[in-house]
């Protein structure tokens, strides 16, 4: 009952959200999380000379809240009073609503910009947890509600939040002269304020963060043939990396920054190379006839897991890169691969077969037990969220196109992003910006 | 295009006639047409620059002529070879139809083709990309051990990006995992 109201009164923000922001990307709740936490999220003050504040920015921090499974947001209608200070607020009304946090605030005028103000309530203590004053602009007001939204999720789960990350993502479109469209997209972690990185009428792959957020390396195969790329965001600028005969596939950033793991197939077979970004040496890290690709870096940059069909089918395989030893990880299921790391490097996150579906699971790199989290049929690239709570994803909907879809690590929590038109494809999740 | 049309009317009586005779041999009828190339890579030339020309590119009783690439009843018509789930393995069909290009290919050191992988969307794409790979240097390979000079080949895959049936069911699958032979300046 409380997770009908919580989707009704999300659904109703959405729609007065994207009456005022063209998103591209809507999200829906797919399945909700039993025991999340009770929090009130006030409708924030207007101190301004007119009309209204730039952004609901309540609405913002709740639909976050709510999104990430762990919070059931109460609906704004229960609501029994709507305090904006500190000395307005009486317990006893949120304790009858079983509400454990609550949130206020104020949206201030100052000068050409303005201050937003929140303070967080233990509401059985009756006392602040944290409160701040952050001066923003309108046109960046989302993002300081997503960093208000960072501040009380790491107050209450004891973990930084995501909200205030971004994801890139490949789209095509289909002209009705059958010619495609296709871009990397980097948009908010919630959908919102989506900026083409790149179009291109030739297929778009695999864009991969820097750690430092500030670059994409992707694949495109603008000439006619794969070559690998590196974006900078901030400025648009690229160089092209590589563009060898044969496959140029599966870029990933090293943690450090400094070397990407590729695929090259210039010595006949698929391999996974190293190229240090500063000299552009290559180094080979695999030697064999079998396609071995989507080579992913454990956190401590000590190894990669990658995909191979050594053994007659793909599956993954870790490469300890100082000794070189190669060690087979999955066993169960006819098809295991593209593997993404969780931030502690304690369990991968891939692509594994159940009958004939394609779904998403998660394995413990200490046990080797595989939970599927999944429930679809074509579910590919996973990422983790850089504080490892969820894993986006890429999967189907009923109508056959392209969509994402995020999904708690316990499974319990999913929620679908989807495009408006087009498909949307092989998100990455950004790291925190450093 | 129109020019092109054009020849296929005029020609399409011709290939039904001798039609009978094609099925048994298929091969000779691949040769055959290479045989008489000498002339015709003329006539196909002044087709490009001369509408006039077409009607010389069909002769009166020798079957099909013109280049023997746009005869529809060779098999140097068919250009996609298609493969089983997650397999690159060339079936006895797929032989014949490559044997022909190349024989075709041995024969026209100018002539060049582009072999496009692709698999269907079953499975991760950077995988997909490392099949797609594989399907084409499988044709690849069965044209070098054929003769055709490594310079007139070369290969791209695109694995799952460029499907050319957009159901997400066995008969799309099918018609996606494939090898498409795409000859250069045609």
């Amino acid at each position: 009952m409380k997770q009908l109201r919580i989707f009704a009164w999300l659904l109703a923000v959405m729609f007065s959200v994207n009456s005022a922001v063209q998103a591209a990307l809507t999200i829906e709740i797919t399945q909700g999380a039993e025991g999340a936490m009770p929090v009130a999220v006030v409708p924030f003050a207007w101190q301004g000379a007119m009309g209204e504040a730039p952004l609901d920015v309540a609405a913002v921090i709740g639909a976050d809240l709510g999104r990430s499974g762990r919070f059931s947001v109460l609906s704004r209608s229960d609501m029994l009073a709507k305090p904006h200070q500190a000395d307005q607020i009486r317990y006893q009304n949120w304790r009858l609503l079983n509400v454990e946090s609550l949130v206020i605030g104020t949206v201030r005028e100052a000068g050409g910009s303005y201050i937003v103000q929140f303070q967080l309530f233990d509401v059985f203590r009756g006392t602040q947890l944290i409160g701040y004053s952050i001066r923003s602009s309108a046109s960046g007001m989302r993002r300081t509600a997503h960093q208000i939204s960072d501040l009380i999720y790491e107050v209450l789960q004891g973990e930084p939040g995501v909200f205030a990350t971004r994801i890139a993502y490949v789209t095509e479109l289909r002209a009705t002269d059958d010619s495609r469209r296709y871009s990397i997209q980097v948009a908010d972690a919630d959908g919102y304020n989506p900026k083409p990185v790149l179009n291109s009428s030739s297929p778009l792959m695999s864009p991969s963060w820097s750690p430092d957020g500030r670059k994409l390396a992707y694949v495109s195969f603008e000439t006619g043939r794969p070559a690998i790329y590196i974006q900078e965001l901030d400025n648009g600028s690229r160089e092209k990396i590589t563009s060898f005969k044969g496959v140029n596939g599966a870029p990933v950033w090293s943690p450090d920054g400094k070397r990407l793991a590729l695929v090259l197939s210039k010595s006949g077979s698929l391999d996974i190379y190293i190229m240090d970004l500063a000299s552009k040496k290559l180094e080979r890290i695999t030697r064999s006839y079998a396609i071995d690709t989507e080579p992913v870096w454990s956190p401590d940059g000590s190894e990669l897991v990658f995909t191979s069909d050594r053994g007659g089918r793909p599956q993954l395989y870790r490469i300890d890169l100082a000794e070189r030893q190669v060690k087979r990880l999955t066993f169960e299921g006819k098809y295991n691969a593209r593997a993404s790391f969780s931030p502690d490097g304690r369990s991968l996150a891939f692509v594994h077969t159940e009958g004939n579906f394609f779904r998403i699971a998660l394995m413990d790199l200490q046990t080797g037990a595989i939970q599927v989290l999944t429930d679809t049929g074509l579910d590919e690239s996973p990422s983790f969220a850089p504080n490892g709570s969820m894993i986006i994803y890429a999967t189907e909907s009923k109508s056959g196109r392209g969509v994402l879809s995020a999904v708690s690590i316990d499974g319990r929590v999913r929620q679908r992003l989807a495009l408006q038109i087009g498909d949307a494809r092989e998100p990455a999740w950004a790291p925190h910006k450093k | 295009m129109n020019v092109l049309s054009k020849v296929l009317v005029a020609i399409i009586p011709v290939v039904i006639i001798a039609g009978c005779s094609t099925q048994d041999t298929k091969m000779s009828d691949a040769e055959s047409g290479v045989d008489s190339q000498g002339s015709m890579s003329s006539a196909s030339m002044s087709q490009k620059d001369n509408d006039s020309a077409v009607t010389s590119a069909v002769s009166s009783d020798s079957g099909f002529s013109g280049d023997a690439l746009d005869n529809p009843a060779s098999l140097l018509s068919k250009r996609v070879i298609y493969f089983d789930f997650d397999k690159s393995d060339l079936d006895e069909a797929s032989r014949e139809i490559i044997s022909a290009h190349a024989a075709y290919l041995t024969d026209h050191p100018s002539a060049s083709v582009v072999l496009e992988g692709h698999a269907d969307e079953r499975g991760t794409r950077e995988y997909n990309i490392g099949l797609g790979e594989r399907r084409y240097k499988a044709v690849a390979r069965m044209m070098a051990l054929q003769g055709t000079s490594t310079r007139q080949v070369e290969g791209v895959s695109y694995g799952e990006e460029r499907p050319v049936a957009m159901g997400n069911d066995d008969s799309s699958w099918r018609l996606n995992r494939r090898v498409e032979i795409v000859y250069q300046g045609r």
